[in-house]
């Protein structure tokens, strides 16, 4: 099981090219919510963004630490899911990623518990 | 999610580990899509073999230790090193080792060292209604929208684990259904913009802003958008969005006509794309200070009929700033005479990898000057510039004389 807040994003990120995987913040140039962490946030958005190189990104942050505990997107994707199957394959991290039509758009906390969303606190 | 009995014994590790962990991860992502079973595919084009830390490293070596080998012929895209150049590489030691080892990980496990994100240009081509399982966004874009081959946007393990299996999950752009445009936009832009080449870089910016993850039909283009122009659109689409298909009526071979672009099933209207959604892209895109530091051109690689215009301009000029132009070693090979002409005006010929992934141009005094829409997107945020957009030919003459000059984009 996952818990961690909801990083809602106004708009879908790359996590190659629009996250730094030294420090796992959002780098993309005029991103709402440039700067912002992903560690430890269970991420969400309405789908992937641009490169296929996030699969990467995505097993590397996790390896590092420096990635969410999980990922709600409300179309599957799956660059993001090879790159969280892959961290769990060689590193036994965690990082399920879902899709789900909740309204989550108010953040809080959330849990994710075998693929279902649940809100924990607001 | 039915597998064969060839699925399984590669699931049960009759194949080697490597093959094991490589079908284990296609039936997981498979059962997440709902895909009914695998298809054989034709080829592959590998993405992972861009270095971006060592969890990509780690799991190239699993897979060779594994006994690792693709199935299917399979081309591999940049990485971060040029080895035709090696001296141009600025960056430490340490990490250039660690992606050589990638690179040679993805070669001993069979793939051609094509070293190029334009594997389109490269013979042979997959063939129309071909399934592929192809990385790296641009290439997936083209290869569904201008060759009507048929791939999802795989992502980087995937396009491995696809290519030492030779089968990939049926499911989306797959599937006849799954290729049917979703949202409807209509282009609505004077004759003289469809003959500029920077109109379809920043359409292709507005389309993937807009479209998000459905699959765009373009209305309003003609012929003029031949496969140079369809290239830029698609690599800007790729980056602003999660486009692996676009359709453009009358023009792309699955779109002869609204109704077989659409097909059956209820697609949206998007909004117009007109003139001033095209300002707009160009001011998120080109946000220079004026002042012109460096110029590169060629992302995604430039095509042998690109290079050769490129050095037809060039002949008997002068760049007074860096000049660097991105291509694939094997269009490289093709052109010795237009190397020499782009040498003696002063480019850097930069293959195997790009100047906006990799440390190559070093620190620019200025902004960098680019015709790609996909360069523009990326480049402030992985090398810390600040970008200005133009067409080869603006780029070539901003070059010459050592600040930008614009032949229309100029707000």
């Amino acid at each position: 099981m996952t818990v961690g807040t909801a990083l809602v994003l106004d708009e879908p990120i790359s996590m190659w090219g629009g996250v730094d995987v030294h420090t796992g913040r959002i780098c993309e140039q005029g991103h709402p919510q440039h700067g912002e962490s992903l560690q430890g946030k269970i991420l969400v958005m309405p789908h992937g963004r641009g490169s296929s190189s996030s699969s990467s990104v995505l097993a590397e942050l996790l390896r590092t630490g420096l990635g969410p505990v999980g990922i709600v997107l409300r179309t599957q994707d799956s660059i993001l899911h090879i790159g969280a199957l892959v961290a769990e394959e060689l590193y036994h991290v965690s990082c399920p990623v879902v899709v789900s039509t909740l309204d989550i758009d108010g953040g809080g906390v959330w849990e994710i518990d075998d693929g279902m969303l649940r809100r924990v606190e607001k | 999610m039915d597998l064969d009995s060839d699925d399984r014994a590669m699931l049960a590790g009759d194949h080697g580990e490597a093959a094991a962990m490589a079908m284990r991860l296609l039936v997981a992502v498979g059962r997440g899509q709902a895909a009914p079973h695998l298809i054989d595919i034709e080829s592959a084009h590998i993405d992972g073999c861009l270095y971006h830390g060592r969890a990509g490293l780690d799991f190239a070596r699993r897979l060779v230790r594994g006994g690792g080998g693709v199935r299917v012929p399979t081309t591999l895209n940049v990485s971060s090193l040029d080895l035709l150049h090696p001296d141009l590489y600025k960056g430490d030691a340490v990490t250039a080792g660690l992606a050589m080892e990638l690179m040679d990980s993805y070669v001993q496990m069979g793939c051609r060292p094509t070293w190029t994100c334009a594997p389109y240009h490269l013979e042979p081509r997959p063939a129309f209604g071909s399934q592929i399982a192809w990385g790296e966004s641009n290439a997936i874009v083209f290869a569904n929208s201008v060759l009507g081959a048929r791939t999802n946007r795989y992502g980087d393990f995937m396009d491995i684990c696809c290519a030492i299996t030779g089968r990939a999950p049926l499911t989306g752009l797959h599937t006849y259904e799954g290729r049917w445009g979703s949202l409807v936009m209509h282009v609505d832009l004077a004759g003289g913009l469809l003959d500029d080449d920077l109109t379809y870089a920043l359409i292709g910016h507005v389309v993937g802003r807009l479209a998000g993850s459905e699959i765009p039909v373009l209305i309003g283009l003609d012929r003029r958008a031949d496969e140079e122009r369809l290239k830029a659109l698609g690599a800007a689409a790729a980056s602003s969005g999660s486009i692996g298909m676009v359709h453009v009526v009358g023009v792309t071979p699955e779109a002869l006509t609204l109704e077989a672009a659409t097909g059956d099933a209820p697609h949206g209207v998007g909004p117009v794309i007109d003139e001033r959604g095209l300002e707009t892209a160009f001011r998120e895109l080109s946000r220079g200070t004026g002042r012109l530091g460096a110029v590169s051109v060629g992302t995604p690689h430039m095509s042998y009929e690109s290079l050769l215009r490129l050095a037809a301009m060039v002949e008997g000029r002068r760049t007074r700033l860096p000049f660097y132009v991105n291509t694939a070693r094997n269009t490289l090979e093709r052109a010795p005479a237009q190397v020499q002409l782009l040498e003696a005006f002063g480019a850097t010929l930069v293959t195997d990898t790009c100047t906006y992934i990799t440390p190559i141009m070093g620190d620019i005094d200025g902004d960098l000057m680019t015709d790609s829409a996909k360069m523009a997107y990326y480049a402030p945020a992985n090398l810390g510039v600040t970008v200005r957009l133009g067409s080869l030919d603006d780029c070539v003459v901003s070059a010459v004389q050592g600040r930008v000059v614009s032949s229309r984009w100029d707000l």
